[in-house]
């Protein structure tokens, strides 16, 4: 007779809030390592944010006034430490081109691209698990090789090449869709004017004014660019779904559910899919981040005013605080989805649990 | 040839090289029966002897200008391909641009897993704070978006090749630290590290002899795999461009010349875009293939 | 009429350098007793139990000229009508629980699962039917062991389960392979006595799969000695002492003696075989 060994409740406590301080700590480093990297990048760069503001022609005294006033007269830890604190009270600077705080331009600009890398993850979510499975179940099969051929295709594929070909195609060609643009000009007024703004992406804020003429405008306009989006995490998720099912149908707990008589569709979907979930919830929120960043490339084809766009134009116009502003705030959301997946893991996974 | 084949299917090999090479005709074996990997194969091989012989091989000269045949069509006697708003023979530049595409994979693909496997070496042989520091470096740059921060060091060097495959190698190191890392680990606390600890070796010496030696095969899989990200994100430079300067023929660049006119003529923006997917495609299906073959877990069914 | 018929059972599984034959002809028939298959890792032991559950996974293929359960011909049956016979008639003990039980789903919904499913029972009539199972395996508090995840349970009481897991739809003819072999050899014991206790009482056919002579003629009352696929001698366990067959002898000469000479034990003479 044996009973199941369980440890001291006080000792399991102990242990959880020790790792969740060390988990925090990681990410705190993490963070600050982030900032120092784009802190540096911003003082190394060629063009002098101050002759931008002031111009060519700015006497010693006038610049020499700004300069202080950037605080750029500082030892260099000093500026790094005035970066680092105004950066967790949400201050990223303020723009060169607009003079605007960086802040607020990034969150009128981060629900378009947020809208735009969640509609294109949940279409590769749904296309690429069930192709993965599919391909994992059936070895060297047709439709394994389609789905082989198919992902390998969306992992070669240059994002913003594919996105000229779908706007030539499909809005040239074909004129199934709505051209560049999140609405057309008249449901864009519409949008600013009549409707209240509650998220910033445009599907939930028409549909929650009952705007639906706003709301199929919209669909109009963001199926391309999500499809596209949609298709090269679809390439990611179904490779990685297949080999991940393929290692769990391996695995001897899958004999034993085909032992106790469970019709296939239950061995796979249930018995192998829990375990398969595990390691996939960390591939979703990774696929999740890059389509965040190919959106970089995406925006600039379909004029979607979102954070890639916002960044590349800065870019353009030398406006340094805005790309570093960008960049850091985008590093930020990848080390956030890293860490929320990182905790859906334990709470999917019961061996992960203390 | 008979008599080759026995011996290198052995199953009882009488020696270590008859064993070694026994291994490696079979992986030769399975790879020539998986057609995909064939294929890739032969796009990268394709792609080297374009970008070998390009001056003999292109038709025309691929900077010359000839505004009387701006924009022709594909088909179009003696511009196989077209031309674009500057009458340039885009099937030439398309050409020449091999060479630009495969300086750019062959400079990262010396620099990046180089400096991760130093890392990655380093941080495992000596373990402890050093380990912590190295390893923590690398999750920072891991954190961030790669096109995104090469993006920004673009923005600082300022645009142009070297500093697009020194922005993309930066960005690039991470995951080769990390294997390099892992597989430190697994040799460090061997035996034969021990012995030649014990004979006076220097970590210098047993890091750069005896420890990347072991990394190296698993370092070079992931080189063939990555090649094809590297492609997609330095003609993602060059199309924003951040990258070669015009006039040239590189093939990112190429394609955003090209978007002006992409509902007129669709040619001059696909047809080097083309080349950039053909080309990537190669190199995943060159490095899958690879991959099945020489990972033993997934070549075992 | 016997439960188990099987004549000249072959498995082969094809690699890419030539098809390999794990069973090469084997050829056996099975009442309601304990039949047992020793062989050294290799031999086919395992195949042969994973075929008559017809578990062989492409590349491999399972041929014979008969396979025949209770009379029905399980080589030629449709998946669906063997499914059915999975699990309800012939159950299969695996070596590791560590591994034959699906770590992410607690033991109490793999014990009810076919009950629910196949013999679609409510919540409750199926985890008492559960919990009475444990209680037979003799694991003492069942309710905690229910809504506990296979990484909780030590190995001997990740068997339990298995074994428990198994007998719930009171099969006809359990295959158990290497049962105890993965587990410590203080528990061994205990882990076999209750799968003896169980299939005496319940009177069921077995087919105990191991490497382990003296284990094997100690539980069962028949015994196939398997060698490179094939059944090289058929005995009854209480003779095996007097075995005849030369790679039979070989086997028990390598096992220790108590009070038998102290030299090193003899290695298995492969050449005459």
């Amino acid at each position: 007779m044996t009973s199941l060994p369980s440890p001291a409740p006080d000792r399991q406590f102990t242990r959880l809030l020790g790792q969740i301080g060390y988990g925090l700590a990681a990410l705190a480093i993490t963070l600050l390592g982030l900032m120092l990297v784009t802190f540096l990048i911003g003082r190394v760069v060629p063009t002098d944010p101050v002759l931008s503001i002031v111009g060519e022609r700015a006497t010693p005294a006038q610049i020499a006034a700004i300069r202080e006033k950037l605080g750029l007269d500082l030892p260099l830890w000093q500026q790094f430490f005035i970066y680092v604190r105004d950066a967790v009270q949400g201050d990223l600077g303020n723009s060169i081109r607009t003079g605007k705080s960086v802040t607020s331009e990034i969150a009128r600009y981060f629900p378009a691209t947020l809208e735009l890398a969640t509609l294109g993850t949940i279409f590769g979510t749904l296309v690429g698990v069930p192709a993965g499975v599919l391909a994992a179940t059936r070895p060297g099969s047709l439709a394994d090789q389609i789905v082989r051929v198919v992902g390998l295709m969306g992992y070669s594929m240059p994002v913003f090449w594919l996105g000229l070909i779908g706007l030539l195609v499909f809005y040239g060609q074909l004129d199934w869709v709505s051209g560049p643009g999140r609405l057309d000009p008249t449901y864009d007024m519409m949008m600013e004017f009549t409707l209240t703004t509650y998220t910033g992406m445009i599907l939930i804020d028409a549909a929650l004014n009952g705007a639906w003429d706003v709301f199929g405008n919209a669909v109009s306009h963001i199926i391309l660019p999500a499809g596209l989006l949609g298709y090269v995490s679809m390439a990611y998720i179904s490779r990685m779904t297949r080999s991940f099912m393929m290692n769990e149908l391996g695995q001897e707990y899958i004999t034993t559910a085909r032992v106790k008589g469970m019709p296939e569709w239950r061995v796979i979907w249930v018995h192998a899919m829990k375990n398969v979930l595990v390691p996939l919830i960390t591939v979703i929120a990774l696929s999740y981040a890059y389509l965040l960043e190919g959106s970089v490339l995406t925006e600039t084809i379909f004029a979607w005013p979102g954070l890639g766009s916002y960044i590349t134009d800065a870019l353009f116009a030398n406006d340094m605080p805005a790309v570093l502003g960008g960049t850091v705030v985008v590093g930020v959301v990848f080390v956030t989805l890293n860490m929320a997946s990182d905790i859906l893991y334990r709470l999917v996974d019961p061996r992960a649990r203390i | 040839m008979t008599a080759l084949r026995v011996w290198l299917g052995d199953p009882n090999p009488a020696s270590r090289r008859q064993a070694r090479l026994g291994q490696l005709w079979l992986a030769w074996r399975r790879i020539r029966r998986n057609r995909l990997a064939m294929a890739g194969l032969v796009i990268v091989a394709v792609l080297l002897v374009v970008a070998a012989f390009a001056p003999w091989i292109a038709p025309h000269d691929p900077l010359v200008q000839d505004l009387s045949r701006r924009l022709l069509p594909p088909g179009t006697p003696g511009n196989l391909l077209g031309t674009d708003d500057f009458g340039r023979d885009i099937l030439s530049r398309i050409i020449f641009g091999a060479r630009i595409t495969l300086y750019i994979i062959a400079l990262v693909a010396v620099t990046a897993p180089v400096l991760g496997l130093l890392i990655g070496t380093v941080a495992g042989y000596f373990g402890g704070w050093v380990d912590a520091t190295l390893m923590r470096l690398t999750d920072i740059f891991l954190a961030f978006p790669r096109l995104i921060l090469a993006l920004a060091l673009v923005a600082v060097l300022g645009p142009g090749i070297e500093n697009a495959v020194l922005a993309i190698a930066l960005t690039a190191w991470p995951p080769y630290a990390r294997v390099a890392r892992a597989e430190t680990l697994t040799v460090r606390s061997s035996d034969y590290i021990a012995a030649i600890r014990l004979q006076g070796a220097s970590a210098a010496r047993i890091i750069a002899g005896h420890v990347v030696p072991m990394c190296l095969p698993s370092v070079i899989i992931r080189v063939t795999l990555d090649m094809a990200g590297v492609i997609l994100i330095a003609a993602g430079l060059g199309f924003l461009g951040l990258g070669v300067l015009p006039p040239t023929p590189e093939w990112g660049l190429m394609i955003s010349s090209g978007r002006k006119f992409l509902f007129e003529q669709w040619w001059v923006a696909t047809m080097p875009g083309l080349a950039i997917f053909i080309v990537s495609l190669g190199f995943n299906l060159l490095g899958d293939g690879l991959r099945d073959v020489l990972d033993p877990r997934s070549a075992s069914r | 009429m016997s439960l188990l018929e099987v004549r000249n059972l072959r498995v082969t599984f094809d690699t890419e350098t030539g098809p390999v034959q794990a069973v090469r002809g084997v050829s056996f028939s099975l009442g309601r007793e304990r039949l047992g298959i020793v062989g050294e890792s290799g031999s086919g032991k395992t195949m042969t139990g994973r075929a008559v559950l017809r578990l062989i996974r492409p590349p491999g293929r399972i041929e014979a000229e008969a396979m025949t359960f209770d009379g029905q011909d399980i080589l030629n049956m449709p998946e669906r009508e063997m499914r059915a016979l999975r699990g309800k008639r012939i159950g299969m003990v695996m070596q590791d629980p560590k591994y034959s039980l699906n770590p992410v789903m607690t033991v109490g919904r793999q014990l009810t699962e076919g009950l629910r499913l196949r013999d679609r029972l409510g919540r409750a009539d199926a985890v008492a039917k559960a919990i009475a199972a444990l209680e037979a395996v003799q694991i003492r508090d069942p309710h905690r062991v229910m809504d506990a995840y296979p990484h909780e349970l030590s190995g001997g009481m990740g068997q339990r389960v298995m074994i428990a897991m198994m007998l719930i739809p009171e099969p006809d003819l359990l295959i158990a392979d290497e049962p105890t072999s993965a587990l410590d050899v203080t528990v061994q014991a205990e882990v076999l006595s209750i799968l003896d206790g169980l299939v005496r009482d319940r009177g069921m056919g077995l087919i105990f799969i191991s490497h382990d002579l003296r284990l094997v003629a100690r539980f069962c009352d028949r015994v196939l000695v398997m060698h490179k696929g094939l059944v090289v001698e058929e005995i009854a366990a209480a003779n095996l002492l007097a075995a005849k067959h030369p790679y039979t002898q070989g086997l028990l000469n390598c096992l220790p003696r108590i009070g038998g000479p102290r030299g090193p034990l003899p290695v298995l003479d492969r050449t005459g075989v």
